[in-house]
């Protein structure tokens, strides 16, 4: 079994030390609420960060700041080396060259990157303006499809709906079991010759439910597409390999794995990345600017216009060596024995329905449920009230929510600092929410 | 969180008044929450009595939380009878206290019910909830009167 499949990784790392992952994070040893302990169970929205992150950035800007790729000092010299280490061990953790890992503001502004390669490519062809060798695949022509799942975040719908209305290619999409699972038989229903890009995500942030990525990969293979991964919800709660999981394209965000906001990443191949038009152009992209016009940068610069995030670059990479120390295999061991845990735990609760898949078979730690005759939002209030953190509402995947025929869930989100303690607190907190509401 | 859940609204949430959408009507509207889903089908029927515009019925449908829930049936509650004019005044005091961030307790005599959502300001985060269906009958009552003649 591979890992990067998403299937469960032996443990061969050594087990988590909640309690002493627990005591690198201070925020969690505040209170809430009144003197109530925080139980943080919202790192699928936005993951806390270690001190190791917080004072690597602040060592960064003690020490070394200055603008990188410029400026003729020491200062300047050791930024860029500390943004361009930044990139290579990044790029190690998920397995690929600094080479072909682009650093953007967030996860949805790399999947943006993608989606206006097609727009600009699409654009620059009609004027007979110069493309970059290989463009020809990211021209859309009307009638071209693009193929997503029904399961998106809202960051990787909306930007292929904006390509299509600009080109005039189609939106597919492959659809959903009840339990929340794609419906993969239907998969050949919806890929076909005229199918150029299946861009769908490796782990639902809404559902949990984990993606059989190699077997979408090879069907897009056989028609020629090309293959885009939304990796938000994987890259920080289990091993991921690029290479081995034969896409070209990877997008996920810095905040959800222990880094800071405003960093996101993008892996592609390197193939990919050269044939692909810039995105947000001006500075430091450039490789030849004259009155009329200029030509561009070699990847990844191509696609980092304007003085980059250094500082947050320099504390996602405190955050990979971090989770690097703990070993990702187990991490996701960690990860699994609590979802297991919690939704064995959640059947108990009177009233309550998970919306996804109910078992931990290929499932990662977000767990979406509805309560009987209680709103998501007024469950999360009830939990807020007793300290507990958890999202409500759509999560940005409103379709989703639709097709699993509810407006909107509580969704708990655990990772490395959450145990059974947690789990069993939210439960008791479960069970007093029906008392608050009563029935309608 | 006692603030926030009063008795009056979980009542108004169990037991909601007006619900459902009925005839006669000048406008429909539809309302979203875009940052947690909540939706609103709203109608208003607007009548002349005495010669004022007066807000003969407020009817909707809607799936929300507690907060957004019970407050479309305290506004039907509160301003279904009022003239236009006062309904807007309704309007303006309790979005007011709303707004306030729990600077404004809101007075009893003149808000009624509505006075129970004087906690909800106290979460910036539920304000929105709140405010949902008086919104929407801000918009239809607006497309109502639209070219009526008003002076």
């Amino acid at each position: 079994m591979s890992v990067a499949h998403g299937l469960r990784a032996p443990a061969t790392d050594q087990p988590l030390d909640v309690a002493r992952i627990r005591a690198d994070f201070p925020i969690l040893r505040r209170t809430v609420r009144g003197e109530q302990r925080l139980v943080y169970l919202d790192s699928g929205a936005t993951s806390q960060k270690p001190l190791a992150v917080l004072d690597a950035e602040r060592e960064f800007y003690v020490t070394s700041n200055a603008a990188v790729h410029r400026g003729a000092h020491q200062l300047a010299e050791e930024a860029t080396e500390a943004y361009e280490g930044a990139r290579a061990v990044m790029a190690a953790f998920v397995g690929g060259r600094a080479d072909d890992l682009v650093f953007t503001r967030n996860a949805t502004e790399s999947l943006n990157l993608l989606a206006y390669a097609f727009v600009n490519a699409t654009d620059k062809a009609r004027w007979g303006s110069p493309l970059p060798d290989g463009a020809e695949r990211f021209i859309l022509a009307p009638g071209d499809e693009i193929l997503i799942t029904e399961m998106e975040h809202h960051a990787n719908l909306v930007p292929w709906q904006e390509v299509c209305a600009k080109t005039g290619a189609v939106l597919r999409w492959v659809g959903l079991t009840d339990e929340g699972r794609l419906d993969i038989d239907r998969l050949h229903e919806v890929i076909g010759p005229r199918t150029r890009a299946v861009s769908f995500v490796h782990q639902s942030n809404l559902l949990g439910t984990v993606n059989p990525v190699q077997e979408i990969a090879a069907a897009a293979r056989r028609v020629g597409a090309l293959v885009f991964l939304d990796a938000c919800q994987s890259v920080p709660h289990m091993p991921v390999d690029v290479a081995a999981l034969d896409v070209d394209a990877v997008a996920w965000s810095g905040h959800k794995m222990l880094g800071p906001t405003g960093i996101g990443c993008l892996w592609a191949r390197a193939e990919i990345l050269q044939s692909m038009p810039p995105f947000i152009s001006g500075g430091s992209m450039i490789e030849l600017v004259t009155m009329e016009q200029s030509t561009f940068a070699e990847p990844p610069k191509r696609f980092e216009a304007g003085v980059p995030m250094v500082a947050q670059a320099v504390g996602l990479a405190a955050a990979c060596d971090y989770l690097t120390a703990l070993g990702m295999p187990a991490v996701a061991a960690h990860e699994h024995d609590i979802t297991d845990y919690a939704l064995e735990r959640l059947v108990e609760v009177s009233g309550l329905r998970v919306i996804g898949p109910r078992d931990g078979y290929m499932r990662g730690s977000a767990i979406s449920f509805v309560m009987d005759g209680v709103h998501p939002h007024d469950v999360g209030q009830v939990l807020d009230s007793r300290g507990i953190a958890v999202r409500v509402g759509h999560h940005c995947a409103w379709p989703a929510c639709r097709r699993m025929g509810v407006p909107a869930t509580t969704r708990i989100s655990p990772y490395i600092y959450n145990d059974r303690a947690d789990i069993d607190a939210l439960v008791e907190a479960l069970d007093g929410v029906g008392a608050v509401f009563g029935s309608r | 969180m006692e603030d926030l859940y009063q008795e009056i609204i979980l009542d108004h949430y169990r037991n909601p008044q007006g619900r459902g959408l009925r005839e006669p009507f000048e406008a429909q509207v539809h309302h979203v929450n875009p940052t947690c889903g909540d939706e609103i089908d709203l109608r208003v029927h607007v009548e002349e009595r005495n010669g004022v515009p007066t807000v003969a019925d407020i009817s909707y449908e809607g799936q929300g939380c507690s907060i957004s829930q019970a407050s479309a049936s305290v506004m039907y509650d509160s301003l279904v009878g009022l003239s236009a004019e006062e309904a807007l005044a309704s309007l303006g005091r309790f979005q007011h206290m709303i707004q306030s961030r729990g600077q404004e307790a809101g007075d009893e005599e003149t808000m009624g019910d509505a006075v129970a959502f004087a906690g909800v300001a106290k979460y910036p985060a539920r304000v929105k909830c709140a405010l949902l269906p008086w919104m929407a009958w801000k918009d239809a009552l607006a497309r109502a009167t639209e070219g009526a003649e008003h002076d």
